[in-house]
């Protein structure tokens, strides 16, 4: 699969980096130069500078041709934004987003688009640890 | 009409201005300092601080109640994001959003916002009549449906001056309605010709814009 992933902070960089590993194909976008340090020196991927809430800058990094596109800023609506673009202007069959306000992933889901909720995972997997150092 | 605007930038704030006298207006914004200006110029019933998208700043605005949902920020993602909400979670009727960045106007209508505004497509617009362009200018977006109107020139090499309405071939959900040959309006008749540098008027949905643009002005090339 060629995979297109918004954001290169530790969440993005993290997952071209698996990705890459499983056999993927990957461009990563982000705003700020910097950024791409999240990523190891072997990253081969494409690393494109530029806003991904901009159809121009997106087909840059290849959204016309993805098979798969992921926002993973650390912006609700940036990520809403983006993934919308590429669902509908790109047509990209397989869509996510981070979505971190619960409420937003609920209206957000209820249109029909597939999001992760960090804030909701990371407190049940909190729950889990404490409860289990109780037994 | 009870009316919502999200960010009370220039924007924002002289659409509260104009509209306080006959409506019920509440203006939500983050900068503090902007806040504080408004409630001075305003009334302090007018703007709440916080952040438009947020659900608990929503409710204590009294969103369900809204009639309409304005958004004006600088950011599109969160005019969006404001609009996408004010439908979904609580039903607000009509939604209106600024846009910014240009190419983001197809995409909010196709996602249900029901009025989109961008000063950089207006523009165009008016500088487009001025100039030689292939283009289509959009004229009005007719509400919920879809549709719009929208203008164009037939240019002096287009392959469709000279030929008949029933020669082209025009997209789905799309229909010519007007030729203006010289300055006079006739409705187009299957055996009408069209010329050179007459303007038309056609309805189109969206989706078919550029179908349409090459139907009407080919061949297909730069303005």
């Amino acid at each position: 699969m060629f995979v297109v992933i918004m954001g290169c902070g530790r969440l993005g960089a993290e997952l071209a980096v698996i990705l890459e590993a499983d056999g993927h194909d990957v461009s990563i976008l982000d705003v700020d130069k910097y950024a791409f340090d999240h990523l190891p020196v072997d990253f081969k991927g494409q690393k494109v500078l530029g806003d991904g809430t901009d159809q121009d800058t997106l087909r840059r990094a290849g959204a016309e041709r993805a098979d798969a596109f992921v926002a993973a800023t650390r912006g609700d609506n940036r990520n809403a934004l983006a993934v919308q673009i590429a669902k509908h202007v790109f047509q990209i069959k397989r869509v996510g987003g981070v979505i971190f306000d619960p409420i937003r992933e609920e209206v957000y889901r209820g249109l029909g688009i597939r999001t992760i909720n960090p804030t909701k995972l990371e407190a049940g997997l909190l729950r889990q640890s404490i409860e289990r150092e109780e037994d | 009409m009870f009316i919502i605007i999200a960010g009370a930038g220039k924007v924002g704030y002289h659409l509260a201005r104009a509209l306080v006298a006959d409506h019920e207006i509440l203006i939500i914004e983050q900068d503090p300092d902007r806040v504080d200006f408004v409630a001075a110029e305003l009334g302090t019933d007018v703007i709440m601080l916080g952040d438009a998208c947020d659900a608990a700043t929503m409710e204590q605005a009294g969103m369900e109640r809204a009639d309409l949902a304005v958004a004006t920020t600088g950011d599109d993602e969160d005019n969006l994001t404001f609009c996408q909400i004010s439908k979904a979670r609580y039903s607000v009727p009509r939604s209106v959003a600024r846009i910014n960045n240009p190419q983001n106007e197809g995409l909010f209508r196709k996602l249900g916002i029901d009025s989109t505004v961008s000063a950089t497509n207006l523009i165009l617009g008016h500088i487009e009549q001025e100039l030689p362009w292939r283009g289509l200018i959009p004229l009005m977006t007719l509400t919920g449906l879809d549709l719009e109107v929208v203008e164009v020139r037939v240019p002096r090499d287009a392959l469709t001056a000279g030929k008949q309405v029933k020669q082209l071939l025009l997209p789905q959900g799309s229909l010519l309605c007007l030729i203006i040959s010289e300055g006079t309006p006739r409705l187009p008749a299957p055996d009408s010709t069209i010329h050179a540098e007459d303007i038309l008027v056609a309805v189109t949905s969206i989706d078919s814009e550029e179908a349409l643009r090459s139907a009407l002005t080919g061949p297909p090339g730069n303005p």
